[in-house]
């Protein structure tokens, strides 16, 4: 499988610079609103490492808190489904649809759901699956997965989401007011929650000693998918479990906090038992979760709530945009889980990265970001995925910085090419560097050799 | 007291006006200091591109030459960072602003003048890895070693940036690898320090001011850039 080029793909996204701007500083602004929402909590530290245990606590007995969940699930009258991987999952969906003589089904935002293309899988069986999410519904329409985990259409300015509506709910192309296209989304969804014959929605917390889940939102579209049709499904990863109804009063206060610097979502739904004469499944998903579980040094990615902060504090990110990381999840979290899937496919992922360590700082569950980036890098080069021009720049540089002799010849080759070189040969194609930098003028002697003269 | 000097590769053979001034700083404060003629590299360029058996051959290196002293000192943080983290290599190297504020604890640098706007510039690996400075994403009492010191210097004006410590883009093998963001980064970095009305840009990292001068230069911005210890150690205007 083709390994994605974060690089290229990013040199596309810069060139476009009123989105990257836009795409910048929208970002930068959701991080300055979480400082300030951190700031104001004189705990937060201490909720941070808090959120940590509890998630590492769940992590190291999972097996317990799953079934936990089952039995007092059951006990509510939901049924609760398991699926090894995205296949699976799929299928599980698709037979309930079936069973239910569902064609239309609405959902709220789920990465999961992306994460197991079960949108394309469930069109091709007949199914229209229509996003509620108001960012999810515009990638939908356009055809694009989301960018961001919390704002999926956040890549595109007002007058992109103009031309989408305008191409596919016949809004006017010259109208970009927020208002206008929101309400315009908002009228031509409606009709499928009535019409719909089962709702979806994912889970941002699963409470094993309750056996209900928790949905966190702002457009209340998760609330009406869930609550009109007659069948509702949650597809929810394992790792979403927590122990007790009380450890969420440590969360919420932290989820959106940390994703849009808000103190709290508009909505957060507790779930606990079908209404009378419908239904309600949980499809509890591993899809490679188990596996990362048993992954020394890499497990810890499964603390993540999915709030995005450490999406917004990239720099990286905020200047390559999500799409260019070719996968399901994007920026720092995206580059530590990514590999999980699919190592060769992801492997250039890992190093698009300077390891400023910002990320690890923002999580609200402190996961080791920066620290699982820099440890990618050395699996991928042990397993032989490395391009084969940095391997070999990396022997080569092994080789020379080992050896005084080597290494000094070697500088002396540089100041010389600095020197000498005319500078249409020093800035050619193939130096990286140089395209948009300068490089440092070749001084008269090493530090080496001023030593040697004057000391 | 005794410390090994390490000046790093890239100082070594670009920017020896750092090493001298690191030496010459640290000899006016009474500090004896040693630099091993067969340093070359800590490693850390192999190590971050996860060669870690190519890193190794160096990290080799860089132990015959300083495993002798108790502690190391340099004047870029990222190689301090890099030497102190990986296991067996220097748990007690140390970069320049932290031996000068918590060993040496040197406030006062009465030889030096600096009559200019000057925007500091610390280094991630510094300031989050080596605990340099406070971040703006863990709240909490502000603190800057680097700055503790050059607040020290006479005629020093202070312009913050916007995003004072958002990373510049450097990031080693990745200013080439991912050369469209580094560079953008570098850019931002730049203009933002311009934007808040800095004629300096000085720094405790020798591998970002490359980078950031280096981008400032390609933008025709006019900013000058300058390492910590030579305005320390008394840069002439």
């Amino acid at each position: 499988m083709k390994r994605v080029d974060h690089a290229e793909a990013s040199s596309h996204f810069i060139k476009a610079t009123k989105h990257l701007e836009f795409h910048d500083k929208r970002l930068w602004d959701l991080r300055q609103k979480r400082d300030r929402e951190a700031e104001a909590i004189p705990e937060w530290e201490e909720l941070r490492a808090a959120a940590s245990a509890i998630k590492e606590h769940t992590l190291s007995h999972l097996a317990e808190y799953l079934e936990q969940f089952e039995r007092n699930a059951v006990a509510n009258g939901m049924y609760v489904h398991w699926a090894r991987d995205a296949a699976e999952h799929n299928q599980i969906v698709f037979s309930l649809l079936e069973k239910h003589a569902a064609k239309i089904l609405v959902k709220s935002k789920s990465m999961l759901t992306e994460e197991c293309e079960m949108r394309p899988f469930l069109e091709t069986r007949g199914i229209e699956v229509v996003e509620t999410d108001l960012g999810e519904r515009i990638q939908q329409l356009d055809d694009e997965p989301p960018s961001h985990i919390v704002v999926p259409a956040v890549h595109k300015l007002r007058r992109d989401v103009a031309q989408v509506f305008s191409r596919t709910i016949g809004t006017d192309s010259k109208n970009t007011e927020v208002a206008y296209l929101a309400e315009s989304q908002r009228k031509d969804t409606r009709p499928y929650y009535l019409k719909a014959g089962a709702g979806m929605t994912g889970a941002n917390f699963a409470v094993a000693e309750t056996g209900s889940f928790v949905v966190c939102t702002n457009e209340g579209n998760a609330d009406l998918s869930a609550n009109l049709p007659p069948l509702h499904i949650a597809s929810i990863g394992i790792e979403k479990l927590i122990p007790r109804l009380s450890d969420l009063a440590v969360f919420v206060r932290m989820l959106s906090r940390s994703a849009l610097g808000s103190p709290i979502t508009q909505m957060t739904s507790h779930f606990r038992a079908p209404r009378p004469g419908a239904e309600m499944h949980v499809v509890l998903v591993d899809n490679g979760r188990a596996e990362r579980l048993g992954m020394e040094g890499f497990w810890r990615s499964l603390k993540c709530i999915r709030c995005g902060a450490c999406m917004n504090t990239c720099p990286v990110y905020r200047r390559s945009g999500g799409l260019s990381y070719g996968a399901t999840y994007s920026g720092p979290i995206g580059v530590i889980i990514d590999p999980t899937f699919n190592l060769r496919k992801y492997s250039a992922l890992p190093f698009a990265s300077t390891l400023n360590g910002s990320c690890t700082n923002v999580c609200p569950v402190k996961i080791d970001i920066h620290d699982q980036i820099y440890r990618w890098r050395k699996v991928i080069a042990e397993r032989g995925q490395l391009p084969m021009v940095k391997k070999e720049a990396m022997r080569m540089a092994g080789k020379v910085l080992s050896s005084p002799k080597l290494y000094r010849l070697a500088v002396k080759a540089a100041q010389a090419g600095l020197d000498y070189l005319p500078r249409s040969m020093i800035y050619n194609p193939l130096n990286a560097w140089g395209k948009q930098r300068e490089l440092p003028s070749a001084p008269k002697q090493s530090f080496r050799e001023w030593y040697l003269e004057n000391r | 007291m005794k410390v090994g000097l390490f000046i790093p590769c890239y100082v070594d053979a670009f920017m020896p006006e750092i090493g001298v001034a690191t030496l010459e700083l640290l000899e006016r404060l009474g500090v004896e200091v040693h630099y091993p003629l067969d340093q070359t590299c800590c490693g850390q360029p192999m190590a971050n591109a996860g060669c870690h058996a190519d890193a190794a051959l160096v990290e080799r290196q860089f132990l015959r030459c300083f495993e002798k002293f108790d502690c190391v000192v340099t004047p870029s943080s990222s190689c301090a960072h890099h030497v102190r983290e990986r296991k067996n290599l220097h748990s007690n190297c140390l970069e320049l602003s932290e031996f000068l504020h918590d060993v040496l604890k040197v406030r006062e640098f009465p030889w030096a003048r600096f009559a200019h706007r000057v925007g500091l510039h610390v280094a991630c690996a510094g300031l989050r890895g080596l605990g340099l400075a406070s971040t703006s994403e863990i709240s909490g009492p502000r603190f800057s070693k680097p700055r503790a010191l050059l607040e020290r210097v006479r005629g020093v004006e202070f312009v913050e940036a916007a995003r004072p410590d958002e990373c510049c883009g450097f990031g080693g093998t990745f200013s080439v690898t991912e050369e469209p963001v580094s560079a953008r980064m570098g850019y931002d970095k730049v203009n933002d320090h311009r934007a808040a009305g800095a004629q300096y840009i000085v720094t405790p990292d020798p591998s970002c001011m490359m980078h950031q001068r280096g981008c400032a230069e390609r933008l025709g911005i006019d900013l000058k850039f300058i390492h910590l210890a030579q305005v320390l150690n008394g840069a002439p205007e």
